[in-house]
């Protein structure tokens, strides 16, 4: 019940400061059709480079959109207010990656078939991406949340996100981008997604926890 | 059960303990490392197919291995300084990240240098050259989160996190770059598949490799005195010991 009233909270926020969450979307957008104009837009050098393509602009895009995930909350002192009424911040927390999931995630999973249409990219290796993507971005959400929530009270944030979460997306990279290059050989990809689940799962269970004790450090 | 323990967990105790162990710690270091290093580099046979160039090995093997123990000793450290709440254990996550980065960083360019003659290459996107680049990520994030913070006491607790998230997630990263490796292409130059070392180069490996490991202890010694006495400046004893 209590999750549910803060998302209201945050959709309701979204919804008023539309920039936070249609630039990374734009950058997304930008970054792919970026790739053809470097390397040239023969269809076959495109669909070969397309998967670790699709996924390093998801995981940037999703960077940007996760330098200012607890920063408003933090300095108007929300978090405070939280840490300080002695409940517990886990629904906070669910919401909070929730509505970063439905405002980052979401858009790239309904934007995988202009994707593909971009890049050339044939039925299967739609079908893939779309998976990929359907897991994956949960787990991004996750992981953004939990290195803004370490950075929530540093100084200079910006290139010091980057350096603490990128190394944290490199196994959903590898997993993601093997599933849709798989597909596209025309494999079996079933092994990646579990794999995928697998780690969405186990961030599922342990990152809020890692998510609380770090707002709880940086209001302390 | 661990009474014995609770004492070292004050500042100024733990300040004298370091400087007693200290001076044992780096002549010790020295001793194994000049033994070890000069026995390896110097005295021991050439290898039948890598000639002189794989005395490399004896800075290369024991900087890869520390490294990863000092990550090891390191999240050890975050972990008590998180669950007991300790002070000076996030001191000591502080003082051993820098070490262990550097360590981190003599591997990589000590591999480089040897994989230029043995492979032809500088550097491979092998799964263990990733894993250990990664792994100097995370030891320069550790680092760069506690400089980012105006309030010291807020940068160690969140590093200590940071490093601990590290741990989870470093077999992950492990795992997924072996496979990732292995879904290319087979790994053919790195697994030489090894006839076990000539006893004659092995000593002076093992020696090197405990040399590195007291000399991680000595400088962690050395750079938590530290981080005790900018910490705790304002404390009496310290005043009273630095005559201010």
């Amino acid at each position: 019940m209590v999750s549910l009233v803060f998302l209201q909270r945050e959709l309701r926020l979204l919804a008023r400061q539309k920039a936070d969450w249609l630039n990374p979307i734009l950058f997304f957008i930008i970054v792919l059709s970026l790739f053809p104009l470097g390397v040239g837009p023969e269809p076959n050098m495109l669909r070969i480079i397309a998967p670790g393509v699709i996924w390093i602009a998801a995981l940037l895009s999703v960077l940007l959109a996760a330098e200012r995930l607890f920063k408003d909350d933090y300095r108007n002192g929300v978090i405070e207010q939280l840490v300080a009424g002695r409940q517990s911040l886990l629904p906070f927390v669910l919401a909070k990656t929730f509505a970063n999931w439905l405002s980052t995630g979401l858009p790239l999973l309904v934007l995988s078939p202009v994707v593909a249409l971009l890049l050339g990219l044939g039925q299967a290796e739609l079908g893939a991406m779309a998976l990929t993507l359907l897991l994956g971005t949960p787990l991004l959400s996750l992981l953004s949340v939990l290195g803004s929530a370490l950075t929530m009270a540093a100084d200079k944030g910006g290139i010091l996100l980057a350096l603490l979460i990128l190394p944290l997306y490199i196994p959903l990279l590898i997993f993601a981008s093997s599933a849709i290059e798989a597909a596209s050989m025309g494999l079996g990809y079933q092994g990646q997604l579990a794999i995928l689940l697998a780690m969405l799962l186990l961030a599922l269970a342990l990152v809020p926890m890692a998510v609380t004790s770090a707002l709880r450090i940086n209001v302390s | 059960m661990f009474k014995w323990l609770d004492p070292y967990a004050k500042s100024e105790t733990l300040y004298h303990f370091c400087g007693k162990l200290l001076p044992y710690l780096m002549v010790s270091a020295l001793a194994l490392l000049l033994l070890g290093n000069i026995w390896g580099l110097a005295f021991t046979p050439a290898d039948y197919q890598q000639g002189d160039s794989y005395r490399i090995i004896h800075i290369h093997v024991p900087s890869a291995i520390m490294s990863m123990g000092a990550y090891a000793a390191m999240a050890s450290a975050a972990f008590v300084a998180l669950v007991w709440q300790i002070k000076v254990a996030h001191w000591a996550v502080l003082a051993i990240a820098p070490i262990g980065a550097i360590y981190t960083a003599i591997a990589l360019i000590t591999g480089m240098a040897w994989g230029k003659p043995m492979w032809g290459a500088w550097w491979v996107w092998d799964a263990r050259l990733t894993s250990e680049l990664i792994l100097l990520f995370l030891y320069l994030g550790v680092i760069a989160l506690n400089g980012a913070f105006s309030d010291r006491q807020v940068g160690a607790k969140v590093s200590s996190l940071l490093a601990l998230i590290g741990v989870i997630n470093l077999p992950i990263i492990h795992f997924s770059v072996e496979w990732w490796n292995t879904l290319h292409q087979g790994a053919t130059i790195t697994k030489f598949a090894k006839p076990s070392i000539d006893p004659s180069m092995l000593w002076p490996l093992l020696i090197s490799i405990l040399a590195f490991a007291v000399l991680l202890m000595a400088l962690t010694c050395l750079r938590l005195r530290t981080a005790i006495l900018v910490n705790e400046q304002h404390r009496p004893w310290v005043r009273k010991l630095v005559g201010g």
